[in-house]
């Protein structure tokens, strides 16, 4: 009985911990979406190419942390010309528009990043080891991975520091106010490009951190970008325009996934973690279509 | 949901005439080689008439969809069980009936629109993508309990006779896609048409009009997933020659989905247009790859450089040409005076 209940609560801690991962990606998701109403479909491409692009650079010898700086201040310059090349021609179309014109985006990145990188899976290794920490083993009896935890910390981290941006500083205010209504905040002098790229920027930062801790785990490969597009339940349950939505979907995705695939996955031969997160979305959709803490959706005619 | 034939003008009939003398008569008289056929032909007339399919379902009823390969995989397999399973059924009723099988899982993962759309439902119909090609990889029933993972799709045989060579494969398909076009072209101008381009346009407003949302979105899921999935059985049986639920992945999903917009989103032509497009461009890449630069050029990167001309498109036609090819090609004859007898 003991151990199964250990069990479960092995199972419940490795979900709720690789939850944190999607919210990564969700976050970044919610931090364009918050600022210019753009559903950002390129995020987990974004986490691809930025991943890639880090381990690519520490492959020739650059060493970790010059590789970090270097990499986010390219995740910077994707994020000036996707301003100046996609939002901005494309400022006032609908939403569809913009979606469909981010689908493009995250294929130019995909592509792109595969091509200057190339397409073998690589190994990163962040000195963390992806194995149980032998003192919550031994005094707890859990076997919980020092990867997880380490992911959970600096996703908490992450949403700690971008709360605090978003609340107390002078450009969470210019932030907030453009992602209210960009004409009545450009009007009265927010300088709304710059807006626009710092977002990006920390959208691609943050892309970068989720990219390091999925690349150390599942390896460097194509396949982030699937469990990329997992983010997409997640933030349908948390609500596109909340930071705490999307941690709270994350955690929700990432801990009923793992026991869905644990507890009744035998059943089906296994395999239902593809699958089951978009069709929990969708029982969510039907029940509270703006998600756990977005805003309600008003529609006129 | 009467047929409207009246409302085809004298040169829609002029074309489609063309058209059908191209298709069955001056190509199989100039074209021999066999590769044309099963290589270029057929494949694009499959995935074309799924992108009709999507074209339906997005063009016209504007919800935003990203299962077409899910429903394609239904329909596939429900061809290939139904012709193991009941020998004397003929192959076009088994085509019908996985069509409809299909347009059911259609129905079924349409449901969401009724609550939700934009982003929201295309993370929907992602489950249905993901759902149907898992169930048809998890449960051996499905594969016959086949575990090589790669199942030989069966002859095609209507009336006794076999169609086995690329070019009356190529018939078959070409009558199948010919007659189902038809019926859509029809359907986009007659009163179902009208209804879904009301929904797209405006629900609220299609539905205080007396418009039933619920009727209109499903019905253009439910054949839409049809056409997809007939697609779906004709391209297995007749491009792959085998069924493997990994050929009908996300990619192929998306794949549909640049058709249709890069076709031009609300026309049936698009769809042609948008799917020899996108099927032609690697091949025409592949081709500069090896004859300019003698093969030194790694198959993976003309791959990637093949996404990127894709995504950037994408972005381009956004911003420049939100209606696709289809409306450039129009506006280009217009600019040519081609269309000023009205």
């Amino acid at each position: 009985m003991i151990s199964e209940l250990l069990f479960f609560m092995e199972v419940l801690v490795a979900g709720l911990l690789s939850g944190t991962m999607y919210s990564l990606v969700a976050l970044g998701f919610v931090l364009i979406y918050k600022a210019s109403s753009t559903f950002n479909f390129a995020q987990g491409a974004m986490v691809f190419f930025a991943v890639l692009s880090f381990v690519g650079l520490m492959e020739f010898g650059i060493p970790f942390s010059v590789a970090f700086v270097l990499t986010i201040f390219l995740m910077i310059a994707v994020g000036l010309a996707t301003e100046r090349l996609v939002l901005r021609p494309l400022m006032n179309q609908s939403e569809d528009t913009l979606l469909m014109a981010t689908i493009g985006l995250g294929f130019v990145l995909e592509g792109l990043a595969q091509a200057v990188w190339g397409v073998e899976v690589r190994r990163l290794d962040l000195g963390i080891k992806d194995s149980p920490i032998p003192w919550i083993a031994d005094n707890l009896q859990l076997f919980i991975s020092a990867l997880d935890v380490t992911a959970g910390l600096v996703a908490t981290a992450m949403i700690i520091g971008l709360t605090l941006l978003f609340k107390y500083t002078k450009i969470g205010l210019g932030l907030r106010s453009v992602a209210d209504d960009a004409g009545a905040a450009s009007s009265i002098g927010i300088p709304l490009k710059h807006i626009m790229l710092l977002v990006w920027s920390a959208a691609g930062v943050v892309a970068l951190v989720a990219g390091m801790m999925w690349g150390a785990r599942a390896g460097v490969q194509f396949a982030l970008i699937d469990l990329a597009l997992k983010a997409l339940p997640v933030l349908i349950i948390g609500g596109f325009s909340s930071i705490p939505g999307a941690i709270i979907g994350g955690l929700l995705i990432g801990a009923s996934e793992k026991i869905l695939e644990v507890y009744i996955g035998p059943y089906f031969g296994g395999g239902i973690e593809g699958w089951a997160p978009y069709v929990l979305a969708i029982f969510f959709l039907l029940y509270r279509p703006e998600g756990l803490f977005g805003e309600k959706i008003i529609r006129r005619v | 949901m009467k047929p409207v034939f009246m409302t085809f003008t004298r040169g829609d009939i002029i074309n489609f005439i063309v058209l059908m003398v191209l298709g069955f008569l001056i190509i199989p008289m100039t074209i021999t080689n066999g590769y044309w056929y099963s290589s270029i032909l057929i494949p694009w007339l499959c995935l074309a008439l799924a992108a009709v399919g999507q074209q339906i379902v997005m063009g016209y009823a504007g919800q935003l969809s990203l299962g077409a390969a899910g429903f394609m995989a239904a329909g596939a397999f429900a061809c290939f069980n139904l012709i193991l399973r009941i020998p004397d059924l003929p192959f076009v009723g088994a085509l019908i009936i996985s069509g409809l099988i299909a347009a059911a899982f259609g129905i079924l993962f349409g449901l969401p629109s009724l609550r939700v759309r934009g982003i929201y439902l295309m993370v929907a119909t992602l489950a249905s993508q993901f759902f149907i090609v898992w169930m048809i990889d998890k449960f051996g029933w499905f594969k016959n309990y086949d575990t090589s993972g790669i199942i030989t799709a069966q002859n095609i045989e209507i009336f006794g006779k076999s169609f086995t060579s690329p070019i009356n494969m190529y018939y078959v398909v070409l009558v199948v896609v010919a007659v189902l076009t038809l019926l859509a072209m029809n359907m986009v101008r007659g009163s179902a048409g009208r209804n879904w381009m009301a929904v797209r346009d405006m629900d609220i407003a299609a539905e205080s009009m007396g418009v039933s949302l619920l009727k209109t979105k499903l019905e253009a899921f439910a054949i839409s997933a049809f056409y997809c999935g007939v697609a779906g059985a004709l391209f297995a049986f007749t491009y792959l020659k085998s069924l493997e639920p990994v050929a009908f992945d996300i990619k192929l999903s998306f794949k549909i989905l640049f058709m249709v917009i890069l076709g031009g989103l609300g026309t049936i032509n698009g769809a042609f247009i948008g799917a020899a497009f996108i099927l032609l461009f690697p091949v025409v890449l592949n081709f500069i790859g090896n004859t300019a630069f003698h093969g030194s050029i790694d198959a993976t990167i003309i791959s990637s450089i093949e996404q990127v001309v894709f995504g950037a498109l994408m972005i381009i036609f956004m911003i420049y040409e939100p209606l696709g090819m289809a409306k450039l090609w129009e506006s280009i004859k217009s600019k040519i005076g081609f269309n000023k007898k009205k």
